[in-house]
C-alpha cells in the first residue's frame, strides 16, 4: 500500500498539484492536513491525478473540496490523468458535497446540561401528574376486576405470580435470614453491656415484623421485578405491540398492569411473610449460639412479648408497596420512546423511583401507627 | 486480491473474480436443515439478486456469510480470506471490507443519524473530527437523504429514510461488497424505484458488488446483474433474470411468469 502524498508545484500555467498513493477512507488520515492546508491563490490550477492508485469516496471528498475552494475564488480547476471510473465517482461526490453543511456533530456543551436540568425539573411536575393519573386508571380497573372478575387474565396473573413471588423465593428468605443473624449479633454486643441480653427477641422481633421484614421484601421485589415489568412492557411499547393492542380493542392496563399488579397484591405479603419467619430463625440461631438463649426460650418470649399487631401492621403495609411498585414500574414502562436507550433509562427510573417511593410511604406509616399508638 | 478465484467465463471469455465463494454450506437450527450443500459465486461488480419463498433461507444466507451465523459445514471465502476459519485478524481486516443494511435499518437508536454514519470512521479510521462530519454529510448526501435528518434520531424518521440511512452507514466505509436485506420491502412504488436506481447509481459510481436478499420483483429487472434462486435447500438456480423463464421447475415458473413478474418486465 502506498501513502497518499500531495505536492503543490509552480509553473507557467499556474499551481499543479500531483497527488498520488491510494486515497482511500482508511489510509486519509496522514494526508488530510496537507490538503487542509492548501491555500486558494486565485490563480489557475491544474491536479495531476495519474499517480492515484486508488480512490474511494472519502479521498474524491478531499480532491472535490479542494477543487471547490479553488473555483469559490475565481480559479480555473482541471483535472488530468484520471481513469474514467474514478473521474466519475469524482463526479459523483462533487455533486453530492452539500451547499449547506448540514448539521455538526451534536457536542454536550455545558449550556445543554444546565438545560437539560431546567427540563427535567419541569418535567418532574407533569410527571407527578400523570403517575397519579396512571395510579387513578389503574385503580379504576382493579376495581373493575373485583367487580367482573372472569375480566382478570388468569395464565398472565399465574405466571406472573411465578416469575415475581415463587422465584423470589430463595433471595428473600436468604436475605431475611441474615437480616435475622446480623440485628441478633449487633444487638447482642450491645445488650450483654448492660446483662439484658432477652431483650434481644424484642429487638428482632419488633423490628423485623413491624419494619425489616417487609420493606427489604418490597425493596428486592423492586429491583426485581419492578425493572422487569418496565423492561418487558418498555420494549413492547419500542416494537408497537402496545400500540397494536389499542387497534385490537385490547386496553393495555387490564392485558398488561392488572395481571402484574394483582401478582404483587397476592404475592409481596407471603414474600414478606417469609422474610419474617425466615429472620426470627435467623435471629433465633444466633441468639442460641450467641448468648445461649435456646429455640424454646426464644419462642416463649417472643410469644409474651411481641403482641400479634406488631406482625399486622408490617403485613397491612404489603399491598400498598406492592401497588407503589407495580404502578411505578408499569407507568415508567408506558412512558418509553422508541430506543433501546429509553428503555434503560426508564427501568433505572422505575427502580429508583419505586425504591425511594417505598421507603416514603414506609415512613409515613411509622408517623401514622405513631399517632394511632399501635 | 491474492488467493481470490479468477474463472474465465463461458460465453465472453473474460475473467471474473469471484469475491464470495460458498461451497457445500450446510445451515441447520434443531433438527430443520435450512441449507444442504449450498454452493455461490458471488462476481466482482455484479449486482446479485437473491430470491426464494419465505423461509427458504435467504436472510440466514445473508447472516451466515457476514459471520453472524455459525454453519453446521461448508466454507465461506470473501475476498480471499476463509471466514469461517480463518485467522482472527483476517477476518477483522475483512469486516471493513463490507457492508451490512439490515432489514429495518438497525440503526443506533441513541445516536442521530450522522453520528451513526460516522460510528463506523470513528472506529476505524484516525481521521478529524470535522473531516469524519464532512464524509458523513457526503454519504447521507448520496443515498439522497436531505441534509435536515442529519441530526434526526433514527425513531423521529419513516422506515423508508432509516433504509436509506441504514445503507449510507453500510457506505461509511467505502466498502467493495454490500449486502442488502429486503431494501425495498416496505417502500412504496416511487420510493422503492428510487431505491432501486440509487443502488444502480452507487454501484457505477463506486464500483460496488451488491449481494441483495429481495422480493421485488422491479428491483430484479431493473438493476440486477444476476439473480440466484433459494430453493429445496440450495441455490436451484442462478443466471441472468431472462433465462429464469425458461427453468423448468414449479416455483421458478410461478414467481417468473406470474402476473406481477410480466408487469415488472415490461416496465424494466
Amino acid at each position: 500500500m502506498t501513502q497518499p502524498m500531495i505536492h503543490s508545484d509552480k509553473d507557467a500555467n499556474g499551481v499543479c498539484l500531483r497527488i498520488s498513493g491510494e486515497l482511500l477512507t482508511k489510509s486519509l488520515a496522514s494526508v488530510e492536513q496537507a490538503f487542509a492546508a492548501v491555500q486558494p491563490q486565485g490563480g489557475d490550477i491544474t491536479f495531476d491525478l495519474s499517480q492515484v492508485e486508488a480512490l474511494d469516496t472519502g479521498g474524491a471528498w478531499l480532491i472535490a473540496d479542494l477543487a471547490r475552494r479553488n473555483r469559490a475564488v475565481g480559479a480555473q480547476v482541471r483535472f488530468e490523468g484520471l481513469s474514467p471510473a474514478q473521474s466519475a465517482l469524482l463526479d459523483t461526490v462533487a455533486k453530492n458535497i452539500p451547499d449547506d453543511p448540514g448539521i455538526e456533530a451534536v457536542h454536550r456543551s455545558f449550556i445543554d446540561w444546565v438545560a437539560s436540568v431546567g427540563q427535567r425539573t419541569a418535567g418532574a411536575w407533569k410527571d407527578t401528574l400523570s403517575v397519579l393519573g396512571f395510579l387513578g386508571l389503574t385503580l379504576h380497573r382493579l376495581a373493575r376486576t373485583i367487580v367482573k372478575p372472569w375480566r382478570l387474565r388468569q395464565a398472565a396473573l399465574v405466571s406472573q405470580m411465578e416469575e415475581t413471588g415463587f422465584r423470589a423465593i430463595p433471595i428473600v428468605a436468604l436475605m431475611g435470614f441474615l437480616i435475622g443473624v446480623v440485628l441478633a449479633f449487633q444487638g447482642a454486643t450491645q445488650l450483654k453491656q448492660f446483662g439484658a441480653e432477652i431483650f434481644v427477641v424484642e429487638l428482632i422481633s419488633i423490628s423485623v415484623l413491624r419494619e425489616l421484614g417487609i420493606l427489604l421484601t418490597a425493596i428486592i421485589v423492586a429491583g426485581r421485578s419492578g425493572s422487569a415489568f418496565t423492561a418487558s412492557i418498555g420494549s413492547m411499547k419500542v416494537q408497537e405491540e402496545i400500540d397494536a393492542m389499542r387497534t385490537l380493542g385490547l386496553d393495555p392496563i387490564e392485558v398488561l398492569v392488572i395481571p402484574r399488579v394483582v401478582a404483587l397484591l397476592i404475592m409481596l405479603p407471603i414474600l414478606g411473610f417469609i422474610a419474617d419467619m425466615a429472620a426470627l430463625i435467623g435471629g433465633g440461631l444466633m441468639s442460641w449460639i450467641d448468648l445461649g438463649i435456646s429455640p424454646g426460650m426464644f419462642v416463649t418470649r417472643l410469644k409474651e412479648s411481641t403482641g400479634i399487631w406488631h406482625f399486622a401492621i408490617g403485613m397491612i403495609k404489603a399491598p400498598f408497596f406492592a401497588v407503589v411498585i407495580g404502578v411505578i414500574a408499569c407507568w415508567q414502562a408506558m412512558q418509553v420512546k422508541g430506543s433501546a436507550q429509553s428503555v434503560g433509562q426508564r427501568t433505572t427510573a422505575s427502580v429508583v423511583q419505586s425504591i425511594f417511593m417505598v421507603i416514603a410511604l414506609d415512613a409515613l406509616f411509622s408517623i401514622f401507627f405513631s399517632v394511632l399508638e399501635v | 486480491m491474492d488467493g481470490s478465484v479468477l474463472e474465465k467465463t463461458s460465453e465472453t471469455g473474460a475473467q471474473r473474480e469471484a469475491v464470495i465463494r460458498v461451497r457445500n454450506l450446510t445451515n441447520q437450527f434443531g433438527s430443520q436443515v435450512v441449507h444442504q450443500n449450498l454452493n455461490l459465486d458471488v462476481w466482482r461488480g455484479e449486482v446479485l439478486g437473491i430470491v426464494g419463498g419465505s423461509g427458504t433461507g435467504k436472510s440466514v444466507l445473508l447472516r451466515t456469510i457476514v459471520g453472524l451465523n455459525t454453519p453446521a459445514a461448508g466454507s465461506i471465502e470473501v475476498l480471499g480470506v476463509d471466514v469461517l476459519n480463518g485467522p482472527e485478524q483476517e477476518r477483522r481486516r475483512i469486516e471493513r471490507h463490507w457492508g451490512v443494511a439490515f432489514q429495518d435499518g438497525a440503526l443506533f437508536s441513541s445516536l442521530t443519524v450522522l453520528q451513526n454514519v460516522m460510528a463506523p470512521l470513528r472506529e476505524h479510521t484516525g481521521l478529524s473530527e470535522k473531516l469524519m462530519c464532512a464524509l458523513g454529510n457526503l454519504k447521507i448526501s448520496l443515498v439522497g437523504l436531505p441534509a435536515l435528518s442529519c441530526g434526526k434520531f433514527p425513531s423521529e424518521l419513516s422506515g423508508g429514510m432509516r433504509k436509506r440511512a441504514a445503507l449510507a452507514r453500510a457506505l461509511s466505509l467505502d466498502p467493495e461488497i454490500v449486502f442488502l436485506d429486503e431494501p425495498t420491502a416496505g417502500l412504496d412504488p416511487i420510493g422503492a424505484a428510487a431505491y432501486d436506481e440509487l443502488i444502480g447509481e452507487l454501484q457505477h459510481a463506486l464500483g460496488l458488488t451488491v449481494f441483495m436478499v429481495t422480493h421485488d420483483l422491479d428491483s430484479l429487472y431493473a438493476i440486477c446483474d444476476r439473480v440466484a434462486v433459494l430453493a429445496e435447500k440450495r441455490v436451484l438456480v442462478e443466471g441472468p433474470i431472462e433465462e429464469m423463464t425458461k427453468v423448468d421447475h414449479p416455483w421458478v415458473q410461478e414467481y417468473f411468469t406470474g402476473p406481477r413478474a410480466r408487469a415488472a418486465q415490461e416496465k424494466g
